[in-house]
C-alpha cells in the first residue's frame, strides 16, 4: 500500500521569516490585472476599433502614436504591468506541472529571462524610436515628418 | 494500487447519470472558468512575446515594420485577431469575477452566477467587436 499525501500537503514549507513574496504575487496579479483591463482595452479600442482599424496600422500610424508623451507611457506601463504579470501566470503553471528540480529551475529562468529582454528592449524602443529616419521614402512617415 | 482500492469502496449500485465525481467543483463552473483562464493566458502570454519583437522593428525601418504589420492584416490572421480579443476579454472579465469572488463574500457564494455574467459579457463585448472588426479586414 503506497502513502498519499494529502492532496493539498506544500512541496516545500512555507516561509517562517522575511517578505512574503508568493503574498506580494497574488496582489500583484490583482493589482496590475486590473489596471491592464484599462490599458489592454484602450489599446484594442484605439488599434482595432477607430477607424479603419487594424488595415490603418502602419509605420506611420504607431509615429504618430509615439510623438505623443501620452501614448508612450500609456504603452511603456502595458509592457512592464502585461510581461510580469504573464510571466509570472506562466510560473504558477510551472510550479503545477513540474517537480522541484532542474527541469523546473531552466524554465523559470527561461520565463524571467524572456520578460526581462522584452522588458528592455521595448522600454529603449519606444523612448529611443526616431518617427522620421533618414533616408526613408516620405509616403511611409508621419505627415508631421519634414520633407526632405 | 490505491485506484483498485478505492474502486471497491463504490457503492455497486449508482445512479444512471451521476456526475464524475460527484463534487461541487468537478465538471462544473468553478472548474471551467479555472481551464478557460488559464489556456487564455497562456495563449496572450505567447502572443505577447511576439507582438512586442514585431513591434521593436519600428526601430529598424518602417520598410520593416510594414512588411511584418502587413501579414496582420491578412484574412487569417483577422480570424486571429478574433480569437485574440476574445481570449484577452475573456480572461479580463474572468479576472475581476476571480477578485470579486477572492474579497467579497456575497461574490464567493454565487462564483457560479458570476460566471455566467462574465460570459454573458464577453458575448457582448464581442458583438461590438467581431462585425466591425471582420468588416475592416474583409472590406478596403
Amino acid at each position: 500500500m503506497t502513502a498519499i499525501e494529502a492532496p493539498r500537503s506544500p512541496v516545500r514549507p512555507a516561509r517562517k521569516r522575511g517578505v512574503n513574496w508568493e503574498k506580494w504575487g497574488w496582489i500583484y496579479m490583482r493589482a496590475s490585472g486590473v489596471v491592464l483591463i484599462v490599458l489592454i482595452f484602450g489599446h484594442l479600442f484605439v488599434n482595432l476599433m477607430v477607424g479603419e482599424g487594424v488595415k490603418a496600422i502602419d509605420f506611420g500610424f504607431v509615429g504618430g502614436k509615439w510623438a505623443d508623451p501620452f501614448w508612450q507611457w500609456w504603452d511603456v506601463l502595458m509592457l512592464w504591468l502585461a510581461l510580469i504579470h504573464g510571466a509570472n501566470g506562466m510560473r504558477t503553471l510551472v510550479n503545477d506541472y513540474t517537480s522541484p528540480g532542474a527541469v523546473q529551475k531552466v524554465l523559470k529562468g527561461a520565463l524571467a529571462a524572456a520578460a526581462v529582454v522584452l522588458i528592455v528592449l521595448g522600454t529603449l524602443v519606444v523612448f529611443t524610436f526616431d518617427p522620421c529616419p533618414a533616408g526613408s521614402p516620405a509616403d511611409l512617415l508621419p505627415s508631421f515628418c519634414p520633407a526632405v | 494500487m490505491p485506484e483498485t482500492s478505492a474502486g471497491t469502496l463504490t457503492a455497486p449500485a449508482k445512479p444512471a447519470k451521476q456526475k464524475p465525481g460527484g463534487t461541487l467543483y468537478r465538471g462544473r463552473e468553478g472548474m471551467w472558468s479555472w481551464v478557460l483562464h488559464r489556456i487564455t493566458g497562456v495563449a496572450i502570454f505567447f502572443f505577447l512575446l511576439v507582438h512586442v519583437l514585431d513591434t521593436a522593428l519600428v526601430r529598424v525601418s518602417p520598410e520593416a515594420y510594414n512588411a511584418v504589420i502587413g501579414t496582420y492584416q491578412t484574412p487569417i490572421m483577422g480570424l486571429g485577431e478574433v480569437a485574440l480579443v476574445g481570449a484577452i476579454v475573456f480572461h479580463a472579465f474572468n479576472g475581476l469575477r476571480i477578485i470579486l469572488v477572492d474579497f467579497w463574500a456575497w461574490a464567493t457564494r454565487h462564483q457560479r452566477v458570476l460566471f455566467y455574467i462574465v460570459i454573458a459579457l464577453w458575448v457582448v463585448t464581442m458583438l461590438a467587436f467581431v462585425p466591425r472588426h471582420l468588416i475592416n479586414v474583409f472590406s478596403h
